[in-house]
């Protein structure tokens, strides 16, 4: 499987995602940049955390009209398999991919710290490898990771299934429902703010990240192979 | 056209300009003398720049020649943007030190920004991929609301440059102390890797060569920064505020990025970052280490606003810039190498042959001036030196242990002083983790990152205990190398080597000079002795507000070498029925102590005393032990004493520990007796480790009840309670203090 | 041209912990009088007269890039003035 990490002009966990998936799980991966104008060939989207251009207006608000953004939303459209961390999440939201919006944190301060999850929905292409309501350790790190979205958006959320994870006991931003990942209706598009590249060795204390990406690759060699 | 009109010379000369650009009157004579006229208004202002102390040195210089500098594995001491130490394997480690004390008590946030953003240039104008950053920083007591704000904001500074650039914030320390209160401390540190070949350095060779502004537009922020941070703070100092810049973090990642393509780039001939005093300390210091001169017309250097004066651009301390110098003819290349990452690159002038600088502007020379004046032929002084009454009455006082009345009362008050307690609130709002090299995050002894595609890492810490240094600066000098190195040692590291930044008062009193001449004595003895030369740092004088000085803060930045990831040690303990063993034993020492601080509320009397040889061989025993395998979790033992150390390796962790004490209890407990440790030993690898490290003595067991118990052999129980209260204490007094 | 004075809020319903702090800061400081803070954003833009209705392009600006209308409000001042 092909991966391709998006690199916009102030990401900076580009890096880690590339190391995630060539050292880690295995597979390819390159780095393509803001201004390229295909993406073709690639199996699979990953849009990196960071500060793409400075967080200056709102987080994601710039970037997200970028070049590359217009693939990335045919590529979504097509059924191609995208993950947006963090900023990457942002930037998600910002391009109508995913529902809802950013706000601070509840207390104002930017957090970085370990934080358990609750894995709600293990069907989708990204969390099949983990257990249905299984607990895991994910570093976060952002100011704004407060997840908003109206009423009428949150039952849908429900409705749909679309909530991949949640923060488990403690909720260190303030966010909706205590909402830490969310996918589309379509469910090939993931955004969340824990980084699951971030917790594949356990030299730095967590590998609970890897099968998120184990997932990916699982699911897509499936419908590979079937649809081959 | 600019609005406001320049003195002329003889104005400069008949109303003494200069003075109020920080020259004194034998200082102007000194430049008249060396120019055979009398200099112009630009020529003053880069005079007074270049010879603030900030750029020159000149009070500090005959104190810096005392520091040790050279050993096997130092490709690069004092000099340039950072020092650099060999680590094998074709890669090297370049660190270094600065301060941003006076921009940072002035306008926190962007004071603390920017002097993160100026010390990971340094670290790039090297050529090395920053790889991580630390600081380190003293306040006063956490007690009045501009204090809580100075704190909330520096620490939000940090994290807002650190966290957007993307280098990890890994580690630092803090302290408070009401003699920071107006004057706090803000020293930042940033860690790089490089590989040998591509060392750059900052000298503008090659006469015909072209120089390159390149990075942000210049503006008018931040003129007379250096000379600023030469003076002392006073009331009046608020209505500075335009001295301080504003940064950019975003645009420094782009600029870093693109300055790590160029270190590739053949066309490449120096490269230094434009710091403190902007152009006229790059240009000037570039040209002057390389024996040439530089000429520049100042109407193509881009600016922000309309209307800037020569003197404006040349002492603008605009941030996120860089001076390089490429070979003629590559400029277009150069420019185009920018441009992909949004960034200028414009060509603003040429080395020389002759040793000037030259600067022309709307077609007039502007100033002409030998570099070498500029930056070797600074003055140099030697300031008197007396040693303070205050001194020699602590001298006199005897070593006495504070009486205590309840020691677990007393351990949770210890655990609960904000230099203490847990300072997870100020680093949670850091990223510590990007880039996934982080294996030892901050709240252990040291940081630890590791080196990918090899099987080692880099140990780093700062430290300072400012208060031994006040009772007395050689000795306190000593103990910040030693405490620096055993937080190396105890993280699995071989110390390599420091950068200090020497953080005092003004050095025109004699008893402040005094202290920074002990200071410098002291850890250049430590540094001989543990083998850690001074690769590069920073001197920051005149930390005073209304004549009351800072404690001497001389702060010891040092990196160490893990050879072997499997060394990775840190100071929690592991596993149930581990043997808990402490280095060396504990005389009556609470000189300058956290109990002393905290029962008599202030401190006096002698400082722990050291003895460097012995440090030396614990240390040494104690990595031996490590790297064979034997040693489960060790920690430093520093402020508090025994009990707070324990207390330390056990929190975040569900175990207990049962301790048994001989001596008396409270220097026991207590007392901050030098060159110990705390450490944990599997059973089965007692006779291994008791045979390496031969002043261990085993105090006990840790247990899986999570409780802390410690008895007394005659007294018998001292402690006993429940570790998670202890735990609460330690992690709920800073955010209770700032509520 | 025009100069343009756009300001930009968090939507009513949707909590604004800035404002929030800055709120219970003046109540410290004994301004008890503050019922409520909300904090924005404000930008001014100088535009050159085009064909285009003026009005039509703020509020595209306003939807696409300047405001996030999920959880922001915006509203505008349009000033005409001459070119320098």
């Amino acid at each position: 499987m092909k991966f391709a990490v998006i690199v916009f002009p102030g990401s900076n966990c580009d890096i880690d995602m590339f190391h995630a998936i060539q050292d880690e799980l295995g597979e390819e991966v390159e780095y393509v940049p803001h201004t390229a104008d295909s993406l073709e060939g690639f199996d699979g989207i990953l849009l990196p955390g960071g500060f793409s251009y400075g967080d200056y207006l709102r987080t994601g608000a710039i970037a997200r009209f970028s070049k590359i953004m217009a693939e990335v939303v045919k590529a979504s459209a097509a059924g191609v398999p995208i993950l947006g961390v963090c900023n990457g999440f942002q930037i998600l939201l910002e391009a109508g991919l995913l529902p809802g919006a950013m706000r601070k944190n509840r207390d104002l301060a930017f957090i970085c710290k370990q934080t358990q999850l609750k894995v709600e929905n293990n069907t989708t292409m990204f969390t099949t490898s983990y257990e249905k309501g299984e607990t895991i350790t994910l570093p976060i790190a952002h100011g704004e990771g407060n997840y908003y979205c109206d009423e009428e958006t949150l039952s849908q959320l429900k409705e749909n299934n679309q909530i991949a994870f949640t923060y488990h006991v403690d909720n260190p931003n303030g966010s909706l429902e205590n909402i830490a990942g969310i996918v589309n209706e379509n469910g090939n598009v993931l955004g969340m703010m824990p980084h699951p590249e971030r917790a594949v060795d356990s030299l730095l204390g967590s590998e609970d990240g890897l099968k998120l990406f184990q997932s990916i690759v699982r699911n897509w060699r499936e419908s590979y192979v079937v649809n081959a | 056209m600019s609005l406001m009109l320049e003195p002329s010379p003889e104005m400069i000369k008949s109303q003494r300009e200069y003075a109020a650009m920080g020259l004194t009157d034998e200082e102007f004579v000194m430049v008249e003398n060396m120019l055979g006229r009398t200099p112009n208004y630009t020529e003053t202002g880069l005079f007074s720049v270049m010879w603030s102390e900030h750029c020159s040195y000149k009070n500090s210089k005959p104190i810096l020649k005392r520091f040790p500098t050279s050993g096997d594995n130092v490709l690069q001491g004092p000099g340039e943007g950072a020092g650099i130490v060999d680590i094998g394997d074709g890669q090297a480690v370049v660190f270094k030190i600065e301060s941003h004390n006076h921009p940072s008590a002035i306008e926190p946030y962007q004071g603390a920004a920017t002097g993160v953003g100026g010390i990971i240039r340094d670290v790039f104008s090297m050529g090395a991929r920053p790889i991580a950053v630390l600081n380190s920083l003293r306040f006063g007591e956490l007690e009045n609301a501009r204090v809580k704000y100075l704190f909330k904001e520096v620490v939000a500074g940090i994290g807002g440059y650190g966290n957007c650039i993307g280098i990890p914030t890994v580690g630092g320390e803090i302290q408070f102390d009401p003699s920071y209160e107006g004057n706090p401390l803000v020293n930042a540190m940033c860690v790089g890797l490089i590989n040998h070949e591509d060392i750059q350095k900052g000298q503008a060779h090659g006469a015909g060569n072209s120089v390159m502004h390149v990075g942000a537009k210049t503006g008018r922020d931040g003129i007379h920064g250096a000379t600023f941070a030469s003076e002392e703070l006073t009331d009046s100092s608020e209505g500075n505020r335009p001295a301080v810049q504003v940064g950019d973090p975003f645009l420094e990642k782009l600029l870093m990025e693109a300055c790590l393509e160029l270190i590739q780039h053949d066309a490449l001939v120096g490269i230094q970052d434009m710091g403190a005093a902007g152009l006229a300390s790059s240009s000037a210091e570039m040209a002057c280490k390389a024996g040439m001169g530089i000429e520049m017309n100042l109407d193509r250097v881009p600016q922000r606003e309309p209307g800037m004066t020569a003197y404006e651009m040349m002492l603008s301390e605009s941030q996120e810039r860089m001076l390089i110098v490429v070979k003629k003819g590559s400029e277009k290349d150069i420019a185009k190498l920018f441009a992909k990452y949004n960034l200028e690159a414009v060509a603003v002038g040429s080395v020389t042959e002759e040793k000037m600088l030259k600067l022309t502007h709307k077609g007039e020379v502007v100033a002409n001036v030998p570099v070498d004046a500029l930056v070797e032929e600074a003055p140099v002084y030697y300031k008197p030196s007396s040693e303070p009454q205050y001194f020699r009455d602590f001298q006199a006082m005897t070593n006495v242990a504070p009486i205590i009345d309840d020691y677990k009362e007393t351990l949770v008050g210890l655990l609960s002083q904000p230099t203490i307690a847990s300072k997870e609130w100020v680093y949670n709002q850091f990223d510590t983790l990007v880039r996934t090299n982080t294996v030892v995050p901050p709240g252990s002894d040291a940081a630890v990152v590791r080196i990918r595609e090899t099987n080692k890492a880099l140990a780093m810490t700062t430290d300072c205990n400012a208060r031994y240094l006040h009772l007395d600066p050689e000795v306190g000098g000593k103990i910040a190398v030693a405490e620096a190195a055993r937080n190396i040692v105890c993280s699995g590291a071989e110390p390599l080597a420091v950068t200090d930044n020497l953080n005092f008062g003004n050095p025109e009193k004699p008893e402040i000079f005094w202290q920074i001449e002990k200071a410098a004595d002291g850890i250049s003895e430590a540094c001989k002795i543990l083998s850690t030369p001074v690769i590069g740092g920073n001197v920051s004088l005149y930390n005073e507000t209304n004549g009351e000085a800072i404690y001497p803060t001389p702060v010891i930045g040092m990196v160490g070498l893990i050879k072997d990831l499997a060394h990775i040690t840190t100071q929690e303990f592991k596993n149930s029925g581990d043997l808990i063993y402490v280095i060396g034993d504990a005389k009556t020492e609470f000189g300058g102590s956290e109990l002393q601080k905290m029962t008599e509320g202030k401190i006096f009397g002698k400082s722990p005393s050291i003895n460097l040889e012995l440090e030396m061989l614990r240390q040494q025993q104690l990595l031996r032990a490590i790297q064979n395998g034997c040693v489960a979790s060790a920690h430093d033992l520093s402020e508090g004493g025994l009990a707070v150390a324990l207390s330390e390796s056990l929190f975040g962790t569900d175990l207990g520990a049962r301790i048994i004490v001989h001596m008396e209890a409270v220097t026991e407990l207590f007392s901050e007796t030098q060159s110990r440790f705390v450490v944990s030993v599997a059973p089965e690898y007692r006779v291994a480790f008791e045979s390496i490290v031969q002043d261990a003595r085993c105090i006990g067991t840790v247990t899986n009840n999570n409780h802390l118990t410690i008895s007394h052999e005659q007294d018998g129980l001292l402690i006993d309670t429940s570790v998670q209260l202890l735990e609460q204490a330690w992690k709920g007094a800073i955010p209770c203090l700032l509520n | 041209m025009y100069k343009v004075k756009v300001f930009i809020t968090l939507r009513e319903n949707v909590l604004d912990p800035q404002g929030t702090a800055v709120e219970s800061a003046l109540h410290s400081m004994a301004f008890e009088a503050v019922r409520d803070v909300r904090i924005g954003k404000y930008m001014e833009l100088t535009i050159e007269k085009t064909d285009q209705n003026i009005d039509d392009a703020i509020k595209e600006m306003c939807e696409r890039l300047l405001a996030n209308t999920v959880i922001e409000d915006y509203r505008y001042e349009i000033e005409e003035v001459v070119a320098l």
